[in-house]
């Protein structure tokens, strides 16, 4: 147990991702109704379906409450207040490649480490970058659709492949599935898409990086994957956003579907601003995610290393509806200064010798506070179901707290369902073990999380892993002493 | 001289564990420091390496020359000074192998030597860890996790090995050790001896002392050296237990007068101006 008050109080963190870009946006005047959808649709040409399924949300929306029972506390949204679209103003048509980009978005990008120029062919990685409402840039398209692999903006994919978006649009998310993610369907702006068909390994890793830059906006961004029979793709998303004393809104919702031996992976890196270290400012990240493992030997599998983001509210699950699917939900959430996090997973259990993996690693600082909430659900016709659990907490000072709430529900009794759970502290002596032998506090620190984290982290693609590893060292600087 | 110990008071929550105590270590020594349970043994080990849980005041702590006092614990440990701990910590999912070379490099590093890269340091780890009867499997798994207690002590002498300090401390590195055992631990002390490196040897029992011969033998009884001596000295507590230097100490300490400057003291201007000396 730390007990250092020199330890506690170095608790701040610099946020390098804070900065702002001066660009001209083109958005709609704040506030929601019918008209701003209208608006929003239009904005992006869309053909009548998509406005009326909107709409339809919209609808909805109107007759739901906002959920209470995550344990996040926060003042009231006044969802009249948010800007719901806001997009870099473009010179006519829009870009057709990176060199049509305006310069001020590629230095954006660059600055945050995101190489969009595709000179960087060994990093081996497909790009679409979503600033504010809008995909701004997508690299590899042409290599990519060779393979028969789409992977564009969502609004592009509404143009040019109304049939599958059509197809499988809500089909895991349904627009009146909750609150957040009806208020997503009602309004979203943008988000990738990626298709990938029969038989095909996508050989590049396909990545989205997220970027909230103007004020008072949400971020309602829509991503849906489908990886046809037999195909594997390999898929991580990047957030960041400038720091600003008020709070802003992000409210996204991923669809993920596999078809028959498919394979998707998808890996979250989320470094939305925290806030400040007195809790002022943030991101809340209210998100909605799913995966439906539809077909027979299908695999979906969550990674995520989250934080970033003042709340956090976000439950990535699988469905295993096709038999021998497997579902699996690696997680790292950090939450230091005032930072609150609710987040775990949902694996609904239906086809037979279904398999899923929860590892689950909640590091609370500060005044941060985690919880992990997890349901394991095995219905009637899931026959020899099994499901492993295991969540671990580490506590890092006297004023932070890590709370567990799994929820099993099991109707088929051939089904297995293990749950393991532990809490730890960071001990003086682990740390100075560790400075006895060279290294300093923070090293000691991050060697000691890193170990903690070790299951999820080696989940990312070795690339993101090292990303991630800096990441974690980044957001506990100063924590400990 | 290498370090030099000067009237080194330690307490912890206003509790006095060290009163008093002063030693020197020339390079290419072996020291044993000896006592009964509660004396002060592991409590003046940790000072040494820099545990902040302690609060201690001294005339003076120099090693090499420099006050010690002044440098953090992992500067300490970059400079040279080695504690192999009676205890040694758990870290869960941190590989041994990587932790070594982690602690290797910070050390390199501080002495201005280039990073060893993992092949080059896979193979000096593995060399080492042989000789100490240790397989390649414990390099690979997590920090002393799951270790016996034979293992963690094996485990401290091999990041001693690699580490290659100037000042090494051994707290209890015998204890819990089958004979077999202690003769690896030993073997592997007895060749980190040189000209240029001193070893302080904290142990209850002599038998570890008939491996490791040492220069000079101290008895530690009530948080002060109470009698120095050639390794004899070891012997004879062997055979005659610490009760009789314990009364000893206990009748010193009855003549000892609170405030009074001790004979050496007086001879020459006291620099530090604080009360140097805790009372009991």
């Amino acid at each position: 147990m730390v007990r250092d008050p020199k330890t506690i109080d170095m608790l701040t963190r610099d946020y390098p991702y804070g900065f702002v870009t001066e660009i001209e946006e083109d958005s709609v005047p704040a506030g929601l109704s019918e008209d701003i959808i209208r608006a929003i649709s239009s904005k992006k040409n869309e053909p009548d379906w998509m406005l009326e399924w909107r709409l339809r949300a919209y609808r909805q929306w109107l007759t739901l409450k906002e959920p209470t029972w995550a344990n996040v506390h926060y003042g009231p949204i006044d969802y009249q207040a948010i800007r719901y679209y806001s997009a870099p103003k473009q010179r006519g048509d829009g870009p057709k490649s990176l060199a049509e980009v305006d310069p001020e978005l590629l230095r954006t990008y660059e600055r945050l480490g995101i190489p969009l120029a595709e000179r960087e062919l060994l990093a081996g990685v497909a790009v679409d970058a979503v600033f504010d409402s809008v995909s701004v840039a997508t690299t590899f398209r042409d290599k990519l659709e060779q393979l028969g692999i789409y992977f564009c903006s969502f609004s592009e994919a509404v143009q040019k492949y109304p049939d599958l978006v059509q197809k499988y649009l809500g089909s895991v998310v349904p627009y009146s599935d909750n609150f957040f993610a009806t208020l997503n369907s009602a309004v979203f702006s943008d988000g990738s898409f990626a298709y990938i068909p029969k038989g095909v390994r996508c050989p590049l890793e396909l990545s989205t990086y997220f970027r909230i830059n103007a004020s008072e906006t949400g971020q309602f961004e829509r991503t849906l994957i489908i990886a046809d029979e037999g195909s594997y793709v390999s898929y991580l998303e990047g957030c960041t956003a400038p720091m600003r004393d008020r709070n802003q809104l992000h409210a996204a919702v991923v669809e993920l579907v596999a078809l028959d031996d498919a394979e998707i992976r998808y890996a979250t890196v989320q470094n939305w601003y925290p806030g400040d270290n007195e809790g002022r400012g943030g991101i809340y990240n209210f998100v909605t995610k799913r995966g439906k493992c539809q077909g027979v030997n299908s695999k979906i599998s969550w990674t995520q290393v989250e934080t970033g983001s003042a709340i956090t509210w976000k439950y990535p699950g699988c469905i295993l509806m096709g038999d021998n699917s497997t579902g699996a939900f690696y997680s790292v959430a950090v939450t230091n200064n005032y930072q609150q996090a609710d987040t775990g997973t949902k694996m609904i259990h239906i086809g037979k010798n279904t398999r899923s993996t929860i590892v689950s690693k909640g590091i609370s600082a500060g005044h941060g506070q985690n919880s992990y909430r997890g349901m394991v659900k095995v219905l009637k016709s899931a026959e020899n179901a099994r499901n492993y659990s295991q969540c671990d907490s580490l506590l890092i000072g006297d004023k932070c707290g890590a709370h567990t709430f799994p929820y099993l529900e099991v109707k088929n009794s051939t089904a297995r369902v293990e749950h393991e759970a532990s809490i730890s502290k960071i001990g003086d002596d682990q740390i100075f073990y560790c400075q006895q032998r060279g290294l300093s506090a923070e090293d000691a620190v991050s060697t000691i999380i890193n170990g903690f984290c070790k299951q999820a982290l080696q989940e990312l693609p070795m690339e993101f892993a090292v990303e991630a590893r800096k990441l974690l060292g980044v957001s506990l600087e100063g924590s400990v002493g | 001289m290498m370090l030099r110990i000067r009237n080194l008071s330690a307490s912890v929550d206003g509790k006095p564990i060290l009163r008093g105590l002063e030693l020197d270590v020339c390079a290419g020594e072996v020291h044993a420091i000896m006592g009964p349970n509660g004396s002060g043994k592991s409590t003046f080990a940790q000072v040494l390496a820099g545990r902040d849980t302690y609060h201690v005041v001294a005339d003076e702590l120099s090693f090499q020359g420099r006050d010690l006092r002044q440098m953090p614990p992992e500067i300490r440990a970059r400079e040279g000074i080695f504690l192999a701990f009676q205890y040694p910590v758990e870290i869960p999912g941190v590989s041994n192998l990587y932790f070594l070379r982690a602690a290797v490099n910070a050390v390199r590093a501080h002495r201005g030597l280039p990073e060893l890269d993992a092949v080059d340091f896979m193979s000096r780890a593995r060399d080492e860890a042989k000789s100490l009867g240790m397989d390649d499997a414990m390099l690979k798994r997590s920090l002393n996790e799951g270790f016996s207690g034979g293992e963690k002590k094996r485990n401290e002498i091999l990041q001693m090995k690699l580490l290659e300090p100037r000042l090494a401390i051994l707290d209890e590195s015998d204890s819990g050790l089958d004979i077999d055992a202690l003769r690896i631990v030993a073997d592997g002390i007895n060749t980190m001896r040189s000209v240029d490196r001193a070893i302080i040897v904290v142990t209850h029992y002599q038998r570890l002392l008939n491996y490791v011969v040492p220069d000079r033998v101290h008895v530690l009884i009530g948080g002060r050296i109470i009698r120095s001596g050639s390794k004899e000295l070891a012997m004879e507590l062997e055979e005659k237990g610490y009760g009789w230097l314990e009364e000893q100490a206990a009748a010193e300490r009855s003549e000892y007068k609170p405030g009074a400057k001790r004979k050496r003291d007086s001879a020459q201007p006291q620099e530090n101006p604080q009360p140097s000396r805790k009372v009991s």
